[in-house]
């Protein structure tokens, strides 16, 4: 569905379901440089049980309109804007890589609109690799293709995507490239980079929290999320073998089977 | 040590390592090294909520190998890979890839824009039968490129062509072709059966779906009926409104949008969700497998098949019982030029040449080969050649087979990859037979 906020259309795909307002709201926010595509195997399943599914593009990216957004501040409050523009007054959040910087800092800030946070390949910290910074920001498509090399764990390089036909690292490439470079994938990099506050404000988060992390993700290692996730009272943490970073879709079954049990607990749906 | 900050580079596999690993991982498979044939119709479901979700493409998995196969998925995974393609959807032959291909993508009284230089079954299903399905297509030589401009109407939903033609050897000029189909809006898809990924990449030339008969040089033994449809990903289904069932509420699947939901691999989900659903030309575990075996090999089976045909080619254009002979390395060729760039690892091992004496003399040429085998297949590690005026092409009528670029003195031969000197040797007893074709054509 589209909507604005501040001024601009913003896309989210709904997982294929008309917006309900009298069902509880899932915001999922997509990674560096990516769209709402990347939650696909997650938001149908929410959206066709008792939920609102909302995998929303940043600004700037996929379907939405408007600039890239340069801080994950900026973007933390754009998520709160996106709970009050489709008339909500509370929301579970659930983030991917760069997304989880965006949630954590947008439940420090607004505590009483979220509900819960889950957290997938998450860090208090993403620093950037220089050189591929640097690529990213002269629109160069090798960082795409860095990005994509160090995303993916053995699922992505061999194979073996949990829908039949579908080849990991050529989709993922497909996303990144869907705008340009520069403007999506460079943007967020850099305000990873520049992103210092993610301790500080997973210290100050209240609401039930899940960290879902891999054993081959590169980009966000274990002990980095494990680190993020002690900060915060009563984290449950979820750790799969044999997959990297996205694995949102390298683990997609795995991870829908997690957030169910703990999004379900914590954040009842609707009742049919 | 030097103090030369090492490059970064992405370490993904390459055409060879991917050839044989792609879309596989055997610790999810019992350890098994080899790809497992699931010789299976269904999947059991963990329980309700599991099917409902599958059924409902909510999760990905298996429901019933007329839609999807573990062992067809690592087939489709693999060609994928090879291709730089998003997805794929593997068919039980060529033919239904294509046919497949035309159903997920038009609608009665829509419109496509094709080559006229394509193999005999294909020119009939364009012809022919997909009239009856209210879908009319205007044919454009595959040389003409503003032709295929000039051929675009407001319904044309898109352009299709194969890469390098059959039997002429007509190459398509992808780069242009894919400028015109997307200036108005449309996508073009390629058959590039003859060449493989190993010769050409056509998405790396703007082509945006590319479809294979895999029972030919992919898998390359003359074993397996097999055919492919790959994603390549980049066409933006949602820039127009021509395409509503890839981007409106599919009443299908409970208003999904293909577009809106899966992207770059929209136009795949749809062909399996709705095409194999609805149509079922699915592909058997067993054959999957055959290709599969067929595609470790790919590269250095093409790489034979290429110097063989370059070897014959020069064997053939020296030889006093030839006329003329058509094949991309010819200096000559009309699209020599454009094959050095498209195809920059070998021309093909498909070559076209017209032999002196005429019909009479193609027939007893065919009749008297003794190695070369006389089928109507091409592809197979084994030398092939037929007369596509009797053969391939038979059931077209004289003005088509003018307009398809086919004589009767023509022979297509499929360049094999046995010694060189032993395709040399049989096909100087078809020319012996074919300069006196009255005295030996019935022995």
């Amino acid at each position: 569905m589209k909507f604005k906020v501040n001024g601009h259309e913003v896309f989210a795909s709904t997982g294929g379901r008309p917006f309900d307002k009298k069902k509880p709201l899932i915001i999922f926010v997509h990674g560096s440089g990516l769209t709402h595509m990347t939650w696909v195997l997650q938001t149908r399943y929410f959206a066709f049980h008792g939920y609102n599914s909302l995998a929303v593009d940043l600004p700037g990216h996929g379907l939405s309109s408007g600039e890239s957004l340069k801080s994950i501040e900026e973007m933390a409050d754009w998520v709160s804007d996106v709970i009050d523009a489709v008339g909500h007054k509370e929301a579970s959040l659930v983030g991917h890589s760069q997304g989880c910087l965006v949630t954590v800092e947008c439940t420090s800030r607004y505590p009483d609109k979220i509900k819960t946070l889950s957290l997938m390949g998450g860090a208090g910290a993403i620093p950037m690799n220089p050189e591929l910074l640097s690529l990213a920001e002269n629109n160069d498509p090798k960082a795409v293709d860095l990005m994509m090399d160090w995303a993916h764990g053995p699922a992505g390089h061999f194979g073996g995507h949990p829908v039949p036909g579908l080849y990991h690292i050529n989709t993922g490439t497909m996303l990144a490239k869907s705008r340009t470079i520069q403007n999506t994938l460079g943007v967020d990099f850099r305000a990873c980079d520049n992103y210092k506050n993610g301790f500080d404000a997973a210290k100050k988060i209240k609401c039930p929290t899940l960290s879902i992390l891999a054993t081959d993700d590169k980009m966000c290692p274990v002990k980095e999320g494990k680190k993020l996730a002690s900060l915060i009272d009563g984290s449950q943490v979820d750790i799969i073998d044999n997959c990297g970073h996205m694995m949102l879709l390298e683990e997609a079954d795995r991870v829908l089977t997690v957030l169910k049990k703990f999004i379900t607990t914590n954040y009842p749906p609707l009742s049919s | 040590m030097s103090d030369k900050k090492k490059e970064l580079k992405p370490n993904t596999y390459k055409f060879d390592t991917l050839s044989l690993h792609a879309g596989y991982q055997p610790h999810k498979n019992a350890g098994s090294r080899q790809v497992p044939i699931y010789q299976t119709t269904s999947y059991l479901f963990d329980d309700v909520d599991h099917a409902a979700a599958l059924f409902n493409l909510e999760r990905g998995g298996h429901i019933y190998s007329r839609i999807s196969n573990p062992t067809v998925g690592v087939l489709e995974e693999r060609v994928a890979s090879l291709e730089g393609g998003t997805a794929a959807l593997a068919t039980s032959s060529g033919m239904s890839a294509i046919f497949l291909t035309v159903m997920t993508l038009c609608e009665a009284g829509d419109h496509l824009v094709v080559s006229s230089q394509l193999y005999g079954g294909t020119v009939n299903l364009f012809r022919l039968t997909l009239p009856k399905f209210g879908i009319k297509c205007t044919f454009v030589k595959p040389r003409d490129t503003e032709g295929f401009k000039k051929a675009i109407q407001k319904n044309t939903k898109g352009i299709f062509g194969e890469l390098v033609g059959n039997p002429g050897n007509e190459i398509m000029n992808m780069p242009e072709i894919s400028k015109i189909a997307h200036e108005a809006g449309i996508p073009l898809m390629v058959d590039a059966t003859y060449q493989t990924p190993y010769l050409c990449k056509p998405f790396e030339h703007g082509a945006d779906i590319v479809i294979h008969s895999l029972t030919k040089w992919m898998a390359g033994h003359g074993s397996s009926m097999a055919g492919i449809l790959v994603e390549g990903g980049k066409f933006d289904w949602m820039q127009n409104d021509k395409f509503p069932t890839m981007t409106k509420p599919y009443e299908g699947y409970h208003g999904l949008s293909f577009a809106e939901e899966f992207g770059p691999t929209a136009f795949t989900m749809k062909a399996r969700a709705e095409g194999m659903r609805d149509f079922g030309p699915c592909l058997s575990p067993q054959n999957a497998w055959n290709v599969l075996q067929g595609i470790e090999t790919l590269s250095v089976r093409m790489k034979k098949h290429c110097s063989n045909a370059e070897e014959m080619v020069k064997y053939l254009s020296n030889h006093e019982s030839v006329a003329w002979v058509s094949h991309p390395s010819v200096p000559d060729h009309p699209d020599h030029e454009l094959a050095k760039k498209l195809l920059p690892n070998g021309r093909g091992s498909m070559i076209a040449f017209g032999i002196k004496g005429g019909k009479d003399a193609g027939v007893a040429f065919i009749n008297n080969v003794k190695l070369a085998s006389h089928l109507a297949n091409v592809g197979d590690t084994r030398t092939l050649v037929i007369h596509p005026a009797s053969g391939t092409h038979s059931q077209m009528d004289e003005a088509t087979l003018k307009f398809a670029g086919l004589s009767h003195d023509m022979i297509r031969l499929s360049v094999g990859i046995e010694d060189i000197d032993d395709i040399k040797n049989d096909f100087e007893i078809g020319f012996r037979a074919a300069r006196k074709p009255r005295l030996v054509s019935n022995q």
